[in-house]
């Protein structure tokens, strides 16, 4: 166990170094960062004062070891619009809003399916199975952003502001936006658990456990679930990671203030600290989702730790 | 349960068919010029409704271009962006993974982290921020979708190419003096392909939501050229005054990313059952 726990930490390290050198090399794709780090109305001398004040006239290794010891720990530079930390800007806008939003549409996608999941297996061909069916497919096939209009155009427009369209701050405003995150992978989830489900019902102690005489409940809940949510786990990490990228395009239809809207903001006023500090942000978040994942996966799964090599 | 789901199949692919068709005789079938300010006629509403007209059969944006010229015209951006994008990644993705899985060893290692990192980043921050740096338009986001999706290609292509080298019709024709790219041509490819067709198939639906959500936030193709995820854009301003313009867009890509999902349902069940369903 320790020794896995060790792969995944190094390999998460590995991770976050080409992370961070992906973003150091992303702002140098068209050769001159000074160009990108001013305002568009700046001078030739401006620019070059910029890279002078910057470092940026430094050897590329120079710039590159320092950019390493600095981007970890949360240094990106300073906004160009707002003259302060980058980061921390980000930040303020991950915390509480985009966490708002993403941690209630991961309740939703990931509490819900359960009781839809085993009601669509246990009664197949039922009414939850045929919707979720259908909702899957419908909802994998429509960009996340139009479904958000479309409620808009339901709840706040023709059924005469019953929510509001956009704006933070209450449990009203958040309804929509969540529901809008969450719905595809909701219905994704309860696809998934519905076929665990139907594999595990097949297996011989759920037979032994019925023959006992246990009540259905107890055998569905207690025996067949518990061996059905393995790969659950695995899909809640992927749809954390969904709706973390999910919330930028969400963001902007309900005009929600998080980070997923910050960047987007960013790039018109050619922002680039931010967008580094944000693009950093969110693939840092990505990787901690996906390492938390595996760690427990192997807590809970003994194979796991063995076959995470072979894949 | 065999033959409703052929049925829904052919259904998809006649939408696909379509949808194709359409784009390419745009100019032919489209009742105005998609980018023509027509600032009298603005806001014409659908012409089912008081105050429609049959000039604009779905009515026209706020600045009085009309709604179908500019869905027909989207069209070409769409299926343009989704199958060239895929193609790109495709093709990438399958020799750096035929590579990776033949080789091995160091080129196999650095490829697949490599891999790893890429997947760090959420496909859309990516393609945000590499069009921060270059610059929205057409071909640039052919090309930011197509070369950061290479990596579920190579990592399918990777493993069946391990599954293969040393049976014995590859072990054969090594031993009989034939040159690696042969063998990868000849006799591994066509083992990947059936696998890669399926992916793609599903990757062209999820490119071109891809696009439409690039276009929406300002990033995709730039205006006015008509897009779909730009109208909506557009549309969204203006739901309480001409809804249509947030509804009938957003109806289009379902239309042919629903159609492009069950073909590729189809064929995962047709050309390789063992592909994990409903993910």
């Amino acid at each position: 166990m320790r020794a896995f726990l060790l792969r995944r930490l190094v390999h998460a390290v590995f991770v976050v170094w080409g992370v961070v050198t992906v973003v150091f090399f992303l702002v140098r794709l068209t050769g001159d960062p000074a160009a990108l780090l001013v305002d568009a109305t700046a001078t030739r001398e401006e620019v070059a004062r910029t890279r002078q004040m910057l470092g940026l006239d430094r050897p590329l290794y120079v710039q590159y070891v320092d950019f390493l010891t600095s981007a970890p720990l949360g240094d990106f530079g300073v906004s160009i619009r707002e003259r302060r930390p980058a980061m921390r800007m980000v930040l303020e806008h991950f915390w509480p809003a985009t966490a708002q939003l993403a941690l209630a549409a991961l309740v939703l996608a990931v509490v819900l399916p359960i009781p839809l999941g085993v009601i669509a297996a246990t009664h197949r061909n039922g009414l939850v199975d045929h919707l979720s069916r259908l909702g899957s497919l419908f909802l994998q096939s429509m960009p996340s952003f139009w479904l958000g209009l479309m409620l808009i155009l339901l709840f706040a427009v023709a059924l005469g502001g019953l929510l509001p369209a956009f704006g933070w701050g209450t449990l009203r405003h958040l309804i929509l936006p969540a529901v809008t995150l969450a719905a595809a992978p909701l219905a994704q989830n309860v696809r998934l658990i519905r076929s665990g489900m139907l594999e595990v019902l097949q297996h011989d102690y759920v037979r032994t456990a019925r023959a006992k005489g246990l009540a259905e409940r107890g055998v569905i809940y207690r025996h067949a679930f518990r061996n059905a949510a393995g790969p659950f786990l695995t899909v809640s990490g992927l749809s954390l990671g969904f709706m973390l990228s999910g919330t930028i395009v969400i963001e902007t239809v309900f005009s929600w203030p998080g980070m997923g809207r910050l960047i987007v903001q960013a790039v018109p006023g050619r922002d680039f600290p931010v967008i580094q500090a944000a693009v950093f942000l969110f693939a840092m978040l990505f990787v901690a989702v996906n390492l938390v994942v595996d760690v427990l996966q192997g807590l809970l799964d003994p194979r796991a730790r063995v076959f995470e090599d072979a894949g | 349960m065999r033959a409703p789901r052929d049925r829904v199949a052919l259904l998809g692919l006649a939408v696909i068919t379509a949808s194709v068709l359409l784009a390419a005789v745009a100019p032919a079938l489209a009742p105005a010029d998609p980018v023509k300010n027509d600032l009298l006629a603005r806001l014409t509403p659908p012409m089912w409704m008081d105050g429609g007209s049959a000039h604009h059969p779905l009515g026209t944006d706020t600045l009085g271009r009309d709604v179908v010229s500019r869905l027909l015209y989207g069209a070409r951006v769409s299926l343009v962006v989704g199958f060239s994008a895929v193609i790109l990644a495709g093709a990438l993705g399958v020799v750096l993974g035929l590579v990776a899985g033949y080789y091995g060893g160091r080129i196999d290692d650095a490829l697949m982290r490599l891999g790893d990192v890429q997947l760090a980043f959420p496909a859309l921050v990516l393609a945000i921020a590499v069009l921060a740096v270059v610059g929205s338009g057409l071909g640039n986001v052919v090309l930011v979708l197509g070369v950061t999706g290479w990596v579920t290609y190579a990592r399918i292509a990777r493993g069946e190419t391990l599954s293969l080298r040393h049976r014995e019709f590859v072990e054969g024709a090594r031993a009989l003096g034939a040159r690696d790219a042969a063998i990868l041509w000849r006799h591994v490819l066509p083992n990947v392909l059936p696998s890669i067709t399926v992916v793609a198939t599903f990757s062209v639906a999820r490119t071109i939501i891809a696009e439409a959500s690039l276009s929406f936030l300002g990033l995709g193709i730039p205006p006015p050229a008509p897009s779909w995820g730009a109208m909506l854009d557009e549309g969204r301003n203006y739901l309480t005054t001409g809804w249509w313009l947030a509804l009938f867009p957003g109806l289009a890509i379902l239309a042919v990313v629903l159609g492009i999902n069950v073909v590729g349902d189809w064929l995962r069940d047709t050309l390789d059952p063992r592909l994990e369903r409903g993910l």
